[in-house]
């Protein structure tokens, strides 16, 4: 009984101390922003890895979103004699929830799990050591640019995901299921407002590239230094990165009162 | 270096298209204006607004010049709406201002009728004749009411 009590305790103590050492990592790397030198660089190509390289899956997976959603809504709006509603429906359902989630998930499983993958093996190899040994702070080097491409890389991704998705449901309701096309933009246009839907989309994208990318590089940083630690802390990057986000997102809807 | 030249002019691109779907979105779809066109604010009292809310649009035959930007009820607790319109729309001091549905279930919006005087109201004056909405409760209510009379 006794046990179990001590048991429980530790595993509270060991939940805090973690969500200490990640609130301790991030004040460093927000502390390592202004730092000289400048990674520029290194940031470049971060953002070429976490950003561009991911701009394929998330237009393609923009457009198959938005053909589902026209597909499916129109199906069930006409069904209420409303299918004029198309527009402002996909486009407050994108804006709002779909654009910035999904991206979200979508850059976790891309870019978020390469970089703990890489820092993972940077470090079981003792490449980072290797820099400490030159007085280089790897956070500095190594997780800094990474988590910063991913901050910026977000919101860029969730505007390029939505404008597909838009077109993706652009297509669908109007050439194939014959909506009209002013119809639909103008009912996308009237519903959408830029206070309280982009606003909300954009901010919501920074956070979760923030999230994701404090997320990724301290779970490649504090990785165990061998294949299967690796292993574990990629897993544990999607997964615990996904929940992020989407309690994030809960939080931040509410927050904005809807 | 080559390679390199080609990753920054890429990142670059990517960056380029991002800000412009992010602007697409602003502009276009979320319809922000900048240096926005001069509003004039006018005021409007009705006994009854119905389910007018905030940002419904005003319109002049069906034309929109502004929406609501406030509702609340003046001194003597009788529902005030005030209105934003552009100020290149000159509306006469004698128009009136109507609450009406577009569609039997549609949103409700405000319909100004101009009327024939020739000067315009200014910033903060209010509507002299106005319309309260027209609620289908109580054309139901007095249609009951009166069959029970005539009974």
């Amino acid at each position: 009984m006794i046990g179990a009590i001590r048991e429980l305790g530790a595993r509270v103590t060991a939940g805090v101390e973690g969500l200490g050492r990640v609130a301790r990592f991030g004040g460093h790397l927000v502390g390592a922003v202004p730092r000289p030198p400048s990674r520029f660089g290194f940031f470049v190509r971060a953002l070429f890895d976490a950003g561009v390289l991911s701009v394929a899956l998330i237009c393609l997976s923009g457009f198959t979103v938005g053909m589902v959603l026209g597909l499916q809504l129109h199906t069930t709006l006409t069904r209420f004699g409303a299918e004029e509603g198309l527009g402002a429906v996909v486009g407050l359902s994108l804006v709002r929830e779909l654009g910035p989630v999904l991206t979200g998930l979508l850059v976790t499983g891309r870019a978020g799990s390469a970089i703990t993958a890489e820092i993972g093996a940077m470090k079981s190899t003792e490449q980072l050591d290797g820099l400490r040994m030159m007085a280089i702070d790897p956070l500095h080097f190594v997780a800094l640019p990474r988590a910063l491409a991913l901050t910026i890389a977000m919101p860029l991704l969730n505007g390029l995901f939505i404008v597909f998705a838009i077109a993706g449901a652009y297509g669908v309701g109007v050439w194939r299921q014959g909506l009209d096309g002013g119809v639909y933009l103008s009912g996308l246009e009237d519903a959408v407002l830029f206070g309280d839907d982009v606003g909300q989309s954009l901010l919501k994208s920074l956070v979760f590239g923030l999230l994701l990318g404090l997320i990724s590089t301290y779970k490649g940083h504090s990785c165990a230094p061998d294949a299967a630690g690796v292993a574990r802390a990629t897993t544990s990057t999607v997964v615990t990165a996904s929940v992020c986000i989407l309690l994030a997102d809960y939080v931040i809807t509410a927050l904005w009162g809807v | 270096m080559q390679n390199h030249a080609t990753r920054d002019l890429i990142v670059g691109l990517f960056v380029l298209v991002g800000l412009a779907t992010l602007a697409y979105l602003s502009l276009q779809v979320g319809g922000i204006e900048f240096g926005a066109a001069r509003r004039i604010r006018l005021e409007a009292t009705f006994d009854d607004i119905g389910g007018l809310s905030v940002r419904a649009p005003v319109r002049i035959g069906g034309v929109k010049i502004g929406q609501v930007s406030a509702i609340g009820l003046d001194d003597e607790s009788r529902p005030k709406v005030t209105l934003e319109v552009d100020d290149d729309v000159a509306i006469s001091s004698d128009s009136s201002a109507a609450i009406r549905t577009a569609g039997l279930l549609g949103d409700q919006f405000i319909s100004v009728e101009l009327g024939a005087e020739d000067d315009a109201l200014a910033e903060g004056e209010a509507f002299q004749f106005t319309e309260s909405a027209f609620s289908i409760d109580k054309l139901v209510g007095r249609l009951v009411h009166d069959a029970g009379v005539s009974d």
